[in-house]
């Protein structure tokens, strides 16, 4: 009697990450918070929001957002270079990276940057 | 049947670069899905990462593009300070005025109703959001292409590229849902 038996599993799911997508998914997170970190410090001083200002037509978006894209490319291109070879585990880069990203996404939600707001 | 110079990029912008991107998701996401060893043959995983590949990185670049349009093209018009003293530019209009009345006048000086918040927090949460896209968009593409089909046998990488993805889609998917609204209330003319 032949029974149906799923596949065997042959996935080999290992549990590492090679340096350069860990730098990718690292990087995305300092992009993030980058992003948020600026557009909170914005809301906080108009001395900063002033400093931001680099395109007089798009405002201080055009700082905040030129300085993320650095960070993320810069932090990419770093990390990606020195991680190359290696290997680590994959947890702590998710949690490192889940916790950017976390960060990123509140402090670019109106409630929480506006709650900095200068007087 | 007429579109102005500004119209037309906000269609380049929204319309063209941020739909495809939206659009594009849901086969994106299915290929992925789909992507390993027990479901496909080695053949079929070959044409499946070529096609996750190609396609990744186009969205990632129509991300990119999208908020480049947005950013620097169509948001200087939607910001910009015509109405003047108390709004004055603003009086009486159901509208925003070209010329007169910016669509971020129009939203703040509350002459058709309470529409601030549109641009408190529609505008201020769409603006910053949008740009977190691309980066996780570009970095989903960049572990598709870096595994190619190892990422059929790796599934927690698989599930993990997967996460980064919907979360690229969910993050445009604000700033789209909230841009159609914002121009729903005070087009850029």
């Amino acid at each position: 009697m032949s029974t149906a038996q799923a596949p065997a599993e042959t996935d080999t799911d290992s549990a590492r990450i090679d340096g350069p997508p860990a730098a990718s998914l690292i990087a995305a997170g300092i992009g993030a918070v980058t992003l948020g970190l600026f557009i909170t410090l914005a809301e906080a001083s108009t001395g900063i929001k002033d400093f931001l200002q680099w395109n007089d037509r798009v405002g201080p978006l055009s700082g905040k957002t030129i300085l993320a894209v650095i960070a993320y490319f810069g932090s990419f291109l770093i990390l990606g270079l020195a991680w190359r070879g290696k290997t680590f585990a994959l947890r702590p880069i998710l949690i490192a990276a889940g916790v950017l990203v976390l960060l990123g996404l509140l402090f670019t939600f109106p409630p929480i940057f506006q709650a900095f707001a200068s007087e | 049947m007429d579109l102005s110079n500004r119209e037309t990029w906000g269609l380049i912008h929204g319309l063209l670069l941020g739909s495809f991107f939206l659009l594009a998701f849901a086969g994106g996401l299915a290929e992925l899905y789909g992507l390993r060893t027990r479901w496909e043959t080695d053949e079929g995983l070959v044409g499946s990462v070529r096609r996750l590949t190609i396609g990744f990185w186009a969205m990632a670049i129509a991300a990119w593009l999208t908020v480049i349009t947005g950013t620097w093209i169509v948001y200087p018009w939607y910001r910009e300070a015509l109405a003047g003293e108390g709004a004055a530019g603003c009086a009486g209009a159901q509208i925003p005025i070209p010329g007169k009345c910016s669509p971020k006048d129009f939203l703040v000086s509350n002459v058709s109703g309470d529409t601030e918040s549109w641009h408190e927090f529609g505008m201020e949460w769409k603006e910053h959001i949008a740009w977190l896209a691309p980066m996780f968009a570009t970095t989903a593409a960049f572990i598709v292409a870096y595994y190619g089909v190892k990422l059929a046998k790796q599934g927690r990488i698989r599930r993990l590229t997967i996460t980064l993805f919907v979360l690229a889609f969910s993050v445009a998917a604000v700033a789209g849902i909230l841009g159609a609204l914002i121009t729903k209330v005070a087009p850029v003319k």
